[in-house]
């Protein structure tokens, strides 16, 4: 088995016996790179110097004892985390050429327990997508079929990991941007719940929705990379000042006696029946370990979409107002005065489903329409989240698709963007009420493209999500496939 | 034919308010998709909202408050490294006033 295909805690187990070096370690992700990036296109920037020099750290650490969370652990992160020094694009033309002067409290935390940065990964421009194709930088393609996209927004990450060029990697998640990708790309993808990851230094999509995420290939690595990231931060005003469980104490634990819900309104009509009868079968595996399956309703499914598609392009307007030709990033030149260079820099500096957000947010907003799209939007949000408090009041997690069909082809959907938008339909309403959800490969299509599972907890609860996703992963007994590049 | 939510005249004035601009053909697609958009909003007007409270948060918060202590800053050059123009330690942008 080559070292970048293990896990974080194989790898951390061969690092504290000495059968093996960080530099090794991150030498084999680099040779997976050098042998496999040029089909996958996972990556906007690579960090292999400054890698080598952590991971050479990360051994002398190692030499005189202090072996941290992390440390020697070759990590991606989503290029819309600031790293200080390293260019920060969010996958737009207005931003390739920023360096941030800062790390983002996700960056330091996981610097701080020893991590080893491979690089950024690609995503759709200002994470708006669902299949990493709206990049400025090109496509990513999956891993497991090379003409299908991975996902998106945040493909790259979800296509590192699945293609094993980084042991693990961070997203971010708006309307499913980790879970999406995460399933369909074959692997673990957490989206904790709001307030539980600081976001300080993530360049904003929607800030009432935006959460900070693992993508990992197994329930322990989740476990591990949310151990390092979760916690309250004082230069992060939304994020809550809660005690932090150690999420590892919650894997082996079994589900004997737990209540599964599962809504009826997420097994519907145009869900691909490969995709429903792996899904089918997670119902059987956690009936096996002990949970009790019952139907459980969440009536204001069918409105999360339009919701989501008022709220998070009002809110994303506004955050992308800073992108003005002055402070940073690019500016036309061929602005006359300041009016000209604004208009002419973003016309220029963004791309098409960037501008149709901002037109959509821009005019939900506007005088004489408020009321009808944005307060509308914002009471019936308030009814998908009482549907999912009442819920909870019946079960202790929700079980559901996470993608409605499995990865599409790339250009599929480029020029139709109601039918991308569809394809969040099953992890948008996770966003719009918080609550945290995490996406676990149930199985492959008979054309061996993955599926994924989705399970949903209250606020806070991501212990309890670990505990169900890493029982559900050992009783499961999937063949353990890797994608063939 | 379906209703026209938005003209080819709004988009031009959002565009303007929104610090945007498109060509005749772009300005176009725009036009056809954001209807599209739009009346799939519609869907929104089944749904009775009579005396529900608009949610904007996901978790209730209070306001965040701090000490208003002086702390560490950036240094003016490292906040002006990225700008496209600077000169004399402020920001430089093209003429505002004739």
């Amino acid at each position: 088995m080559e070292l970048y295909s293990l896990t974080i805690h194989e790898l951390l187990d061969k690092l504290r016996k000495g059968e093996t070096s960080s530099v090794e370690i991150t030498a084999s992700v680099f040779g997976r790179i050098d042998a496999v990036e040029k089909d996958v296109r996972a990556y906007i920037t690579l960090m292999r110097e400054t890698a080598l020099a952590e991971a050479a750290r990360a051994d002398e650490a190692i030499r005189k004892g202090g072996i941290g969370a992390l440390t020697g652990i070759p990590i991606a992160l989503k290029d819309i985390c600031c790293t200080n020094g390293v260019r920060t694009t969010c996958g737009s033309r207005i931003l390739q050429n920023f360096i941030p002067p800062y790390d983002a409290t996700v960056v330091e935390k996981l610097r701080a327990a020893g991590a080893v940065f491979a690089g950024k990964t690609n995503m759709d421009e200002f994470a708006m997508g669902s299949s990493t194709e709206t990049s400025f930088f090109g496509a990513t393609r999956n891993p497991w079929d090379l003409t299908r996209i991975p996902g998106g927004s945040s493909g790259g990450s979800a296509a590192a990991v699945a293609a094993g060029e980084c042991i693990a990697a961070l997203g971010s998640d708006t309307g499913g941007s980790i879970r999406q990708p995460a399933a369909l790309c074959g692997v673990v993808g957490m989206k904790p719940t709001y307030g539980r990851v600081s976001r300080f230094g993530l360049v904003a999509f929607a800030s009432s929705l935006d959460q900070i995420g693992p993508f990992t290939k197994d329930v322990e690595d989740c476990a591990i990379l949310m151990n390092v990231i979760a916690g309250y931060d004082p230069r992060e005003s939304t994020s809550v000042p809660e005690e932090v469980p150690d999420y590892r104490q919650f894997l082996g634990r079994g589900i004997e006696g737990w209540t599964v819900g599962i809504p009826k309104e997420y097994f519907i009509a145009g869900i691909d029946p490969e995709v429903e009868a792996a899904v089918r079968q997670t119902i059987r595996v956690v009936e096996g370990a002990g949970a009790r399956c019952i139907e459980v309703s969440l009536p204001h499914t069918e409105y999360c979409l339009a919701v989501y598609y008022i709220v998070a392009p009002a809110e994303a307007c506004s955050n992308l107002a800073r992108y003005d030709g002055v402070k940073y990033g690019f500016r036309s030149e061929e602005g006359r005065d300041l009016m000209e260079m604004y208009k002419k820099t973003r016309a220029a500096g963004f791309g098409a489903e960037v501008k149709r957000r901002i037109m959509i947010g821009t005019y939900a907003l506007s005088s004489g329409y408020y009321d009808a799209y944005y307060k509308k939007a914002s009471q019936v949000r308030a009814l998908i989240k009482r549907d999912f408090d009442e819920a909870f009041a019946k079960c202790d997690v929700i079980l559901t698709p996470t993608t409605p069909t499995p990865a599409f082809r790339i250009g599929e959907k480029t020029d139709d963007p109601m039918q991308m938008y569809l394809s969040d339909i099953f992890t948008i309403s996770t966003n719009l009420a918080g609550i945290p959800g995490i996406s676990v490969p149930c199985g492959f299509t008979a054309a061996g493209l993955p599926v994924g599972v989705q399970f949903l907890a209250g606020h806070f609860q991501e212990g309890q999500l670990i505990q169900f996703a890493s029982a559900y992963e050992k009783q499961a007994h999937l063949e353990k496939r890797r994608p063939t590049l | 034919m379906e209703k026209i939510k938005i003209s080819q005249d709004e988009v031009t004035y959002v565009a303007h308010l929104a610090r945007l601009e498109f060509g005749e053909e772009e300005k176009e697609k725009f036009t056809f998709q954001l209807n599209e958009i739009l009346r799939y909003m519609d869907k929104l007007g089944e749904v009775d909202t009579a005396g529900v409270e608009p949610m904007t948060h996901a978790i209730a918060q209070k306001n965040a408050f701090r000490e208003d202590a002086v702390g560490v800053s950036l240094p003016p050059e490292v906040s002006l490294a990225n700008a496209p123009e600077s000169r004399g330690g402020c920001f430089q942008v093209p003429k505002v006033i004739e």
